[in-house]
């Protein structure tokens, strides 16, 4: 069930009935029983969309993930391959092959001319009962959080200059379009933003004709390249939601904790039988007390946590004082739901505590402090101590480049004594290959030497105020507590898009990469919103190669201040931090 | 209005009515002899082959078609074979089956389109009777030939043809057949003489109607009805039998009196005469002159025809069409009957009566309303006469019930106002189709079974497009199903007037469509391009606003440069690849690299794809863009693929060199420099080497005992010496050669102070060897020193030494219950005092 995706100011519950029913009737197109190869990717995203259930009920018995070779054998009528595009799955797919059976391709989220004519080279392409596409572009992952669960975008977009998922954008954002109604303002920074931007009005000219009669749900849409915002990512995000992902990961929702915080702790038993098995959590906000700390600083989250036990403590005295049949009944009626938060309160702290371990020791306060050093400006022109310290200790590559790119980010650049010697010490250490890594880097923007001798991040700061003294962890009144004191850029922009517009700003987006725009859209006659008194505007940002759990709090916190007067749906194209992000933009010659 | 019903007969419980259409336009000199005729359901266009059998080349025979009113549309002389049988499609095409089993198809204006054959085993026995029909599948052809086999076509435009079994006994032409769709099947029904067979693709089965009077020795004639659903059979005996057409049921069996003394001449027609919630079955016999409607009853109607005419089925009658006239037969329908019927007292009636008397301003208006009121069936009352004025075809009877019907619904309250304005609709519509010049004479049931849409695409095969976009803009269909539809049909009309000049067409089109929303330009195009006009497609082209729809038309022009510029335009990057992998294919190696060279975007899609697929292509593009440094990185990659690694390695270094890339360079050399030592070390001691990094090398190397080694990579490689420092620390304590440590932290003062020796000897349990450097360490780390030895007192003396504040909390941070009081108390005092400072 997906009742938390209905509980926003938009109803996105919408969006995910219209993707279950189009998958429901592909299903049903191809009678009888039925097993699905995975292209094994996509299974995350699915998973949002449809649960097994559903396949069950429309007859899929087996399911396996695609590999060369034949498909295992199953006593079924059909196999349905679901796959991405890509040349590579083509060749495994005509491998799989072995009549007599109804073979079909589900393209997702797109055919592609190219694939089938490759198919038809393997010389199989008439094998296929159906071959169709299934457009998923934008996955409902929360009540307020759309992605494309595209893991490669920033590097196809940034790096790579292959814009097809800017295109994928483009067509979610219409297929969004068709069922919340055309968004009149659109406005976007960046190169990609303008692009997707230009797509969706070519779109809309396409369509022209058949255009829907709905009333607008979203007042603006704001498109936001990553690369405009390089340093937000980098930084260690400092929300709960954000440590979880900094630390173990979050993927399609689900996080995979060390087991041992979450033995069942029986009497007797002394601490045996340790289950090894990662414990498996969904989270979203469907669970309560998750959607009540999951933006709050972690600093803020052992004094939720507490008084939440206390709630239910309380509320599990009640039954003293539970006389009669109807109290004893309506408190048993409640149990259930007492339990669950129970369960939930235990899995949290037992979380919070696995966090704090981490958060507390001198590594992360060193690291940390380091980061705050750069993004407040500190010595950002000099080889940093630090930095070389962790190198020569060899610490994990990722968190050295995530450093070193911050550095360069706040300096707008390093000297090319200072960016060569880093690059040497990094080589040496982890291996000359990185140097295809470093490459990749300098390329996307997020390490260059420095090429005047202007830095011109400290005038970003200071006008955008991106670094804020004296943040208020507990009882935030600024997004700058999601980081503890630096308030993402990007957040900021959106921020002072709303209130008091991007004039205010000209010469330091002029400064930002790629250009600022701004879009109307016609809307037919008749369908211009009356705004209430008082009535909230609802805004889509999109994040055009990924966002952090950070940005996202940030954004809702925003939502949620009074007299803000804006409420923000994010959609992205992948949830990102600053490892999972560099990761993908590092290049690993196989060896040979 | 009186003389409404003057054209009712009743028939049994029925009336049926005869109304005449048109008087035809044509001018035939006999008539409708010696011709072959088809007029297509739906009100549809009549063609006229005179005179078939005609061969001689210097007299053809004339073939001419007509709109249902008698209008000419084409007319030209028959150069092919014998045709056999005319037929129309659903799309309104004409088919000409002939002799030979050859299919020509024509449009409505006698342009041929295209042929297709009935099979080549046609040829020599001939076709001897042929059938077009229709179905939900599209229209079908069946023919049988003069060996007795049937062949079938279900859908000519997705032509499959079927050869159905032989029939048992069947010798020459059948007496008679049908077609039939049943089971989502198309099946033929033959009579031999009194036998009956159904042939479907696989079987023949026989067949005996339940009550077919035995007395028959041959079924003579057959008709299916519009729906397929009812069958009619006529015997020799005079038995007509109307039943279902699965054969299972019997409606009635009707004996006619003239049954035995009349010759039934081959010359007859035999027609369904039903309707949706028909009162009762008939049919409608025809010959010499004569025309019968036959029912339940034992009555029948008679009409006296002038000259030959021909029965053409539809949906709710039968029209009848001879050299001067076009007749529409029917049984009248319920909602006319209960209101025209004399001394008719239903509420239809009444209101029509009243609003009568309401136009005569006389009283009794509101008696007659105050009647039906008390029955509480006004509501009734105008539905039956706003059904009414949709079954009638004059306009001035369908004004007075459609008048009648308004003046009731003020009597009203709550009745939706859909039905009576969709009619007055509906009817405008019809009128202005069954105008003469027109010449659709719909009635409002087949108009709604055939939907506007179809109605709209008749009129533009007609190419009645100002009619038709009237019509789309009064029923406010959707612009791109209506309006833009028939603008693109009239395109494609125009792109084929030869006469005009392209820029004069591409102008009147863009003019004409400007404004028009959904437009599918490319279609208009391609139909150019067939008409063999390029520059014209090109230029309609430029019109399309979906780029991606452009791209295959210009492919197949061959415009392929325009059509990678157009598939970058629509953002669709597989609409690239496909047209880069097109262009590979078409053109030269130096020709395609130029034409990506030019368009950065394939350029970097075309090296994604090679990336993947083609590494030799990769390296070829990179040369020719003098790339150096993508040269660099891509030998890098290759050294870790290949054995011959210093080769490549060589290679990227030349190449970084021309990238003018120093560091990147150096690098590279470096790196063969580690590679040539690893290999050379391994070949010595045997150590696994390649593939280490530096720092990992020079770690072994510590590991195994080779200090020479690894000192000499750190001077060669001039490692800093903190890190070296570091490292040499790391990769001794994880060997717990202590003794080394001990000589490495004398050998001189260390880069990295003497903190990380006690923390790394803690790390690895040896408190003892820790103690040992804290006195060494700086005084700043001292109680860090201290504190990782587990001294607490010694941490606590450095701290108040120092005076630190931070560093005195930290200590207290860390004592415990159990440590010594005096030690809390002295640090507590040298707080107070270093906060007092």
């Amino acid at each position: 069930m997906a009742a938390h995706l209905s509980y926003g100011r938009v109803n996105l519950n919408i969006l995910r009935e219209a993707a279950r029913k189009e998958l429901r009737e592909f299903l049903d197109k191809c009678a009888g029983s039925k097993a699905i190869v995975w292209d094994e990717y996509l299974t995350g995203p699915f998973g949002l969309i449809a649960q097994y259930s559903l396949l069950k009920e429309h007859e899929v018995e087996k399911m396996f993930t695609l590999k060369g070779g034949r498909v295992p054998p199953a006593d079924v009528k059909n196999i349905i391959f679901f796959v991405r595009p890509r040349l590579e799955l083509m060749d495994i797919i005509a491998e799989n092959l072995q009549p007599p059976r109804e073979f079909h391709i589900l393209f997702v989220p797109r055919r592609s001319l190219l694939c089938e004519q490759r198919l038809k080279e393997q010389g199989v392409l008439n094998s296929f009962t159906n071959i169709d596409e299934y457009i998923l572009d934008l996955i409902p992952y929360d009540g307020d959080l759309l992605s494309m669960e595209s893991e490669s975008a920033f590097r196809e977009c940034y790096l790579e200059n292959d814009q097809t998922s800017l295109y994928h954008t483009a067509k979610g954002l219409m297929t969004l379009q068709a069922l919340y109604g055309t968004i009149p303002q659109i406005f976007g920074k960046g190169e990609c933003a303008r692009h997707v931007a230009n797509m969706m009005l070519r779109m809309k000219r396409e369509f022209a004709g058949s255009q829907n009669q709905i009333l607008p749900v979203f007042d603006t849409l704001l498109l936001l390249d990553r690369n405009v915002d390089l340093l937000t990512p980098l930084a260690t995000q400092l929300t709960y939601e954000g440590l979880i992902d900094e630390i173990y990961g979050i993927t399609n929702g689900y996080v995979k904790l060390p087991p041992e915080k979450f033995a069942q702790k029986k009497p007797g038993e002394g601490g045996k039988d340790l289950p090894t098995e990662p414990k498996k959590l969904q989270l979203n906000s469907a669970e309560e007390l998750y959607a009540e700390i999951r933006d709050k600083n972690f600093n803020a989250v052992g004094a939720a946590l507490s008084k939440k036990a206390k709630i239910i403590s309380a509320a599990f005295e009640e039954r003293h004082n539970a006389k009669t049949v109807g109290e004893i009944k309506q408190f048993v009626s409640q149990l259930p739901h007492m339990q669950a938060a129970r369960n939930s309160l235990a899995n949290h702290t037992s979380i919070a505590e696995l966090i704090k371990d981490i958060t507390t020791s001198e590594v992360f306060f060193d690291n940390l402090t380091v980061e705050q050093e750069f993004m407040t400006g500190v010595d950002t022109d000099k080889v940093n101590t630090y930095i070389e310290d962790c190198i020569s200790r060899k610490d994990p590559l990722i968190k050295i480049l995530r450093l070193v790119c911050m550095q360069s980010v706040c300096n707008n650049g390093l000297k090319q004594k200072v960016l060569d010697h880093y690059k040497r010490e990094i080589l040496q250490t982890y291996g000359y290959e990185h140097i295809l890594t470093l490459n990749n880097l300098e390329k996307v923007g997020l390490l260059k030497p420095q090429t005047t001798t202007r830095n011109n991040y400290p005038t970003i700061r200071k006008t955008l105020k991106l670094w804020m003294e004296d943040a208020n962890e507990q009882n935030p009144n600024d997004i700058s507590y999601v980081y503890s004191g630096y308030a993402p850029l990007s957040v900021r922009l959106t921020q002072l898009l709303a209130r008091p517009g991007w004039r205010s700003i000209e010469e330091v987006l002029k400064m930002l990469p790629g250009p600022h725009f701004e879009e109307r859209q016609q809307l037919p006659t008749g369908l211009h919103k009356k705004r209430q008194q008082g009535e909230n505007r609802t805004t889509l940002v999109f994040f055009l190669g990924g966002v952090t759990y950070a940005e996202i709090a940030a954004l809702r916190f925003l939502s949620q201040m009074e007299d803000g007067g804006t409420e923000y749906v994010i959609a992205t194209t992948k949830l990102i931090n600053g490892t999972s992000w560099i990761k993908s933009l590092m290049d690993r010659p196989e060896p040979f | 209005m009186a003389f409404v019903t003057a054209n009712w007969n009743p028939l049994g419980e029925a009336f049926y009515r005869k109304i005449e259409l048109y008087e035809m336009g044509w001018n035939l000199k006999d008539g409708l002899r010696e011709c072959l005729v088809a007029a297509a359901p739906y009100g549809g266009p009549i063609a006229l082959l005179k005179e078939p059998q005609r061969r001689s080349p210097s007299v053809r025979p004339q073939l001419e078609i007509y709109s249902s009113s008698g209008v000419a549309m084409a007319s030209f002389p028959w150069k092919s074979g014998v045709v056999k049988q005319l037929g129309w499609t659903v799309c309104d095409d004409l088919l000409c089956i002939q002799e030979d089993g050859t299919v020509l198809i024509y449009d409505l204006f006698g342009n041929f389109k295209r042929h297709f054959s009935m099979g080549n085993e046609v040829g020599q026995s001939q076709v001897v009777e042929a059938k077009v029909f229709h179905s939900p599948y599209g229209t079908g052809v069946a023919i049988v030939t003069g060996a007795s086999r049937f062949t079938l076509a279900t859908n000519i435009d997705d032509l499959k043809l079927r050869r159905l079994p032989e029939v048992p006994g069947l010798q020459g032409a059948p007496t008679c057949w049908a077609v039939l769709t049943q089971d989502r099947q198309s099946k033929v029904l033959v009579a031999t003489g009194a036998d009956l067979f159904i042939l479907d693709y696989t079987a023949c089965t026989a067949v005996s109607p339940p009550g077919l009077s035995p007395q028959a020795t041959s079924i003579v004639h057959m008709c299916v009805s519009f729906s397929y659903k009812y069958l009619a059979l006529f015997t020799d005996s005079g038995h007509l039998w109307m039943g279902t057409a699965n054969l299972k049921q019997l409606n009635v069996c009707v004996t006619f009196f003239f049954a035995s003394d009349r010759h039934f001449i081959p010359s007859y027609h035999f027609s369904w005469c039903r309707r949706p919630k028909s009162q009762q079955p008939s049919v409608v016999i025809m010959w010499d002159g004569h025309i019968l409607v036959a029912g339940e009853c034992k009555n029948t109607i008679s009409y006296h025809l002038e000259g030959v005419s021909i029965l053409v089925p539809e949906l709710d009658g039968v029209r009848i069409i001879n050299g001067t006239h076009h007749e529409l037969l029917q049984e009248v329908p319920a909602s006319c009957e209960e209101i025209f019927k004399i001394a008719s007292m239903a509420p239809g009636a009444l209101l029509l009566e009243a609003h009568k008397e309401y136009e005569k301003e006389s009283q009794k208006a509101d008696e007659y309303l105050r009647e039906i009121k008390e029955q509480n069936l006004l509501g009734e009352a105008v539905k039956q006469c706003v059904e009414a004025a949709g079954h009638e075809l004059e306009a001035e009877t369908q004004k007075t019930l459609l008048r009648a019907a308004s003046f009731g619904k003020c009597f009203l309250s709550n009745f939706p106002p859909e039905p009576f304005v969709s009619m007055c609709r509906d009817l405008r519509v019809l009128n202005a189709v069954r105008d003469y010049t027109v010449g659709i004479p719909l009635t409002h049931t087949q108009f709604k079974q055939m939907t506007v849409q179809v109605l709209i695409d008749r009129l533009v095969y007609r190419k009645l497009y100002p009619l038709a976009i009237e019509i789309c803009r009064y029923l406010k269909t959707p612009e791109y199903q209506g309006v833009s539809r028939v603008l693109k049909h009239w395109a494609c009309c125009k792109v084929q007037q030869k006469e005009e000049a392209d820029e004069v067409i591409a102008r009147a089109i863009s003019l004409k469509l400007g404004e028009a929303a959904g437009i599918s330009y490319s279609e208009i195009a391609t139909k150019a391009y067939e008409c063999g006009r390029t520059e014209l497609a090109i230029k309609l082209l430029e019109f399309e606003p979906r780029s991606g729809e452009q791209v295959p038309l210009l492919l197949k022009m061959k415009r392929s440069q325009l059509a990678l510029s157009k598939a970058i335009e629509s953002g669709d990057t597989d609409l690239v690849y496909t047209v880069v992998t097109y262009l590979k294919n078409e053109m030269n190696r130096g020709d395609f690299f130029m034409t990506l060279r030019n368009q950065p975007v394939a350029l970097s899609l075309y090296r994604q794809f090679c990336k993947h697929q083609e590494q030799d292509t990769l390296k070829d593009l990179f040369n020719q863009d003098d790339d150096h440094q993508e040269l660099g990185n891509f030998y890098v990659k290759a050294s870790y693929k290949e054995k011959a690694q210093i080769g490549h390695l060589q290679s990227a270094v030349d190449e970084y060199n021309k990238a003018k890339n120093e560091f990147a360079a150096k690098a590279t050399e470096e790196e063969m420099r580690l590679l040539r030592f690893q290999k050379k070390l391994e070949e010595e001691k045997g150590e696994s080497l390649v593939g280490f990094s530096l720092h990992d090398t020079i770690r072994t190397l510590l590991a195994v005992g080779l200090h020479k080694h690894a000192e000499q990579l750190y001077k060669d490689f001039r490692v800093p010496d903190k890190r070296y420092w570091w490292l040499k620390l790391t990769a001794l304590a994880e060997k717990e050669d202590w003794e080394e440590i001990e000589k490495f932290a004398k050998s001189k003062k260390s880069p990295i102070g003497y903190l990380p020796f006690v923390e790394i000897c803690v790390k690895h349990h040896n408190k003892y060897e820790a103690k040992k450097y804290v006195s060494r360490v700086t005084p700043e780390q001292k109680v860090k020193a201290h504190l990782a030895v587990g001294d607490l007192e010694g941490a606590a003396d450095a701290a108040i030494e120092r005076r630190n504040d931070g560093e005195i909390s930290t200590v207290l941070s860390r004592c415990s219950p159990s440590t010594d009081r005096a030690l809390v108390e002295r640090l507590n005092r040298a707080k107070a005092t270093a906060a007092k400072k």
